[in-house]
C-alpha cells in the first residue's frame, strides 16, 4: 500500500480522536470536578446528531441547524441538571449510575417517538463537500478536515477558559476543595450547572459534527458512550490533557486496527486500555484518589 | 460596643448546632460590630470552629438565627453570607493545591460590598513579599508559613469588612508568627473587624477589644482584655494556661 493511503488513515484517526476528545472531555470534566458519573452523556451526542438531522431537514441549512440546535441541547442539558442530576451530588455514585442509566432509556424512547427507528443521514454542506486530491487515486474529504479544525478550535478555547480565566480557576479550585470555593463567595451550584451544560454542549456539538460523516441512528449514543469511558479511563479521570492523549490513542488504534488487523479490530481498544491500566492503574495522567 | 443592629456585622442568637447526632453548640449567642476585634478562645473540641462554621452557613445551625447587617440569613448558602463582606481563613488554610499562588489570590479578588478597593494584588504582595517570589508556584509547593500568608492574602483580596482567622498562627515558626500578627495589627488599624481564634493569649490580649471563651458549646466568659488579663484563674480554668 502506498504512503498516501496511510496518510488518509492517519487523518481519519486524528479526526476520530478529536471527535472522541470533544465527547470524552465533557465526561471527564464532570467526573473530575463534580464527582458525577453521567451515563447519559452519549445520549447528548445522539441528541446533537438527531437535532442536526431534524433541523437541517427543516431549515435546509446545516449551519442553521447547528446554530439552533446548540441552544436546544444546552436547554435540555440544563433541565436535566436542575431537575435530576443536581439532587444526587451528595449521593453515592451508584445512585448517579442508576439515574443516568434511566435517562438513557428515556432519551432513546423519546428519540423513537420523535424520529422513529430509521437510519438517517445528513448531507455535507455544499461549501465543504469537496475533496482534496492527494495522489491520482487518493483524495481526502474537506468536511473531515473541517471536523478536525473545529475540534482544535474548541479544544483551544476550552484550554484558554480553564487555564487562563477566573472562571477556569474556579472550576479547577472546585475540583480540589468545593467548600473553600463556597467560603470565598462563589455559588458552587451555579458553577456546577455551568460545567454540566458545557459538557452537554460539547457532546451535542460532537454529535452534530459527526452526523454528516456517520449516519444518524438509534443507539448511536451508547456506542460513543462506551468508547468515551475507555478514553477517560486511559487518560486518567479528571485530566483534560489525559483525555486528549487517550482520545488520540484510541483514534489511532481503532482506525489502524481496522486496516491492519481487521479480525482483531473490535477488541484492540480494550486491549490497549488493559495494558495501560496494568502499567498505570490511574490512567496516563490520573492522580491517585 | 455598638448596640444598633445595623452596626453589628454578625448578630447570632441561640445557636444549636449538630454534627450528625452529636450536639456541639448549646445555645450560643454571638455578635461582632463593625471595626471590632474579637478573640475566640477555648480548649480544643469545645466548639470554636463549629461556631464559625455555623455563622458562615457551612454547618447550618439546627436552631437559632444568624443575622448579617440586620438581615436574617439563617440557612442561607455560604456564598451569599460571605458576599456581605466576610472573609474566612480556615484552620486547614484551604489553599487550592492545583492553582498557582497568583491564581489562588486573584480567583476571587473583588471590591468590598460597599465598593472599597483597599486591597489589591500589589498591596497583598507588598504585605507578604515572600508570596511575590512564589507567584507561579503551585499551592501545594509552599511551606506552611507561605500557605498561611497566601490564605490571609486571598481573604484580604475580597476586601472584607470582617476577617475570620481560625488558628492562623498554629504550627508556624516564631518569626512567621510575628509576621502574621503584625499583619493582623495592620488589618485592625485599617478598621476591618476580626474574629481571631488562637492559642497565643498574650497576642490576643494585646489586640482584642473583647474576648469570648467557649467551653462545651457554651460561652463561659465574655469580657474586655483588661478584665481577662486581671483574672488569671479564668485562664487556668478554661484555657489550661
Amino acid at each position: 500500500m502506498e504512503l498516501s493511503f496511510y496518510l488518509v488513515q492517519l487523518l481519519n484517526a486524528v479526526q476520530y480522536g478529536f471527535l472522541l476528545f470533544l465527547v470524552a472531555s465533557g465526561l471527564t470534566l464532570r467526573f473530575g470536578i463534580m464527582g458525577i458519573i453521567n451515563l447519559a452523556h452519549g445520549s447528548f451526542y445522539m441528541v446533537g446528531a438527531y437535532l442536526a438531522y431534524w433541523l437541517t431537514d427543516l431549515t435546509g441549512s446545516f449551519w442553521l441547524a447547528i446554530l439552533l440546535g446548540l441552544p436546544i441541547a444546552l436547554g435540555v442539558g440544563y433541565l436535566v441538571e436542575r431537575f435530576a442530576i443536581s439532587f444526587l451530588y451528595q449521593r453515592d455514585h451508584l445512585y448517579q449510575v442508576l439515574l443516568t442509566f434511566a435517562l438513557i432509556l428515556v432519551f432513546n424512547e423519546l428519540q423513537q417517538i420523535l424520529w422513529g427507528t430509521d437510519v438517517h443521514g445528513v448531507v455535507i454542506p455544499e461549501i465543504l463537500a469537496g475533496s482534496i486530491p492527494l495522489t491520482d487515486n487518493q483524495s481526502y474529504p474537506v468536511y473531515r478536515l473541517f471536523i478536525s479544525a473545529a475540534c482544535i478550535a474548541i479544544a483551544c478555547g476550552m484550554y484558554w477558559v480553564i487555564q487562563k480565566t477566573r472562571l477556569g480557576m474556579m472550576i479547577r479550585a472546585g475540583a480540589s476543595n468545593r467548600e473553600m470555593v463556597q467560603a470565598l463567595g462563589i455559588d458552587v451550584n451555579r458553577l456546577f450547572a455551568f460545567v454540566f451544560s458545557l459538557g452537554v454542549a460539547l457532546a451535542a456539538f460532537a454529535g452534530m459534527l459527526a452526523a454528516p460523516v456517520d449516519s444518524v441512528y438509534p443507539g448511536m449514543g451508547e456506542n460513543v458512550l462506551i468508547i468515551s469511558f475507555v478514553v477517560v479511563v486511559i487518560g486518567g479521570t479528571g485530566s483534560i490533557k489525559g483525555t486528549f492523549v487517550g482520545a488520540m490513542l484510541i483514534g489511532l488504534v481503532s482506525t489502524f486496527g481496522k486496516v491492519l488487523l481487521p479480525e482483531m479490530a473490535s477488541i484492540m481498544v480494550y486491549a490497549l486500555m488493559a495494558i495501560i491500566l496494568l502499567w498505570r492503574p490511574h490512567g496516563l495522567f490520573g492522580r491517585a484518589v | 460596643m455598638a448596640n444598633q443592629t445595623q452596626d453589628l456585622i454578625i448578630d447570632a442568637q441561640g445557636l444549636q448546632t449538630y454534627y450528625g447526632d452529636s450536639h456541639i453548640l448549646h445555645g450560643i449567642s454571638f455578635s461582632i460590630a463593625r471595626g471590632e476585634t474579637l478573640s475566640l478562645m477555648g480548649r480544643n473540641g469545645m466548639g470554636k470552629t463549629t461556631l464559625l462554621r455555623s455563622l458562615l452557613g457551612l454547618t447550618p445551625p439546627r436552631e437559632g438565627t444568624v443575622k448579617i447587617y440586620g438581615r436574617d440569613m439563617t440557612g442561607a448558602p455560604t456564598h451569599k453570607i460571605v458576599r456581605q463582606g466576610i472573609a474566612f481563613v480556615p484552620e486547614d488554610r484551604g489553599i487550592f493545591p492545583n492553582l498557582t499562588v497568583k491564581e489562588n489570590l486573584v480567583m476571587t479578588s473583588r471590591p468590598g460590598p460597599d465598593g472599597r478597593k483597599d486591597w489589591d494584588l500589589k498591596r497583598v504582595l507588598d504585605t507578604f513579599p515572600r508570596l511575590a517570589q512564589r507567584m507561579n508556584h503551585m499551592g501545594n509547593h509552599l511551606s506552611g508559613g507561605e500557605q498561611q500568608m497566601l490564605t490571609v492574602g486571598r481573604a484580604l483580596m475580597t476586601n472584607p469588612e470582617l476577617l475570620i482567622l481560625d488558628e492562623a498562627t498554629e504550627g508556624l515558626a516564631p518569626l512567621i508568627r510575628k509576621e502574621i500578627w503584625s499583619v493582623v495589627r495592620e488589618i485592625k488599624a485599617s478598621g476591618i473587624a476580626a474574629v481571631i481564634v488562637d492559642k497565643d493569649l498574650k497576642a490576643l490580649l494585646e489586640l482584642a477589644d473583647r474576648n469570648i471563651i467557649i467551653s462545651k458549646g457554651q460561652i463561659v466568659y465574655e469580657g474586655s482584655s483588661a478584665d481577662l488579663a486581671a483574672n488569671p484563674e479564668i485562664h487556668t480554668r478554661h484555657l489550661g494556661v
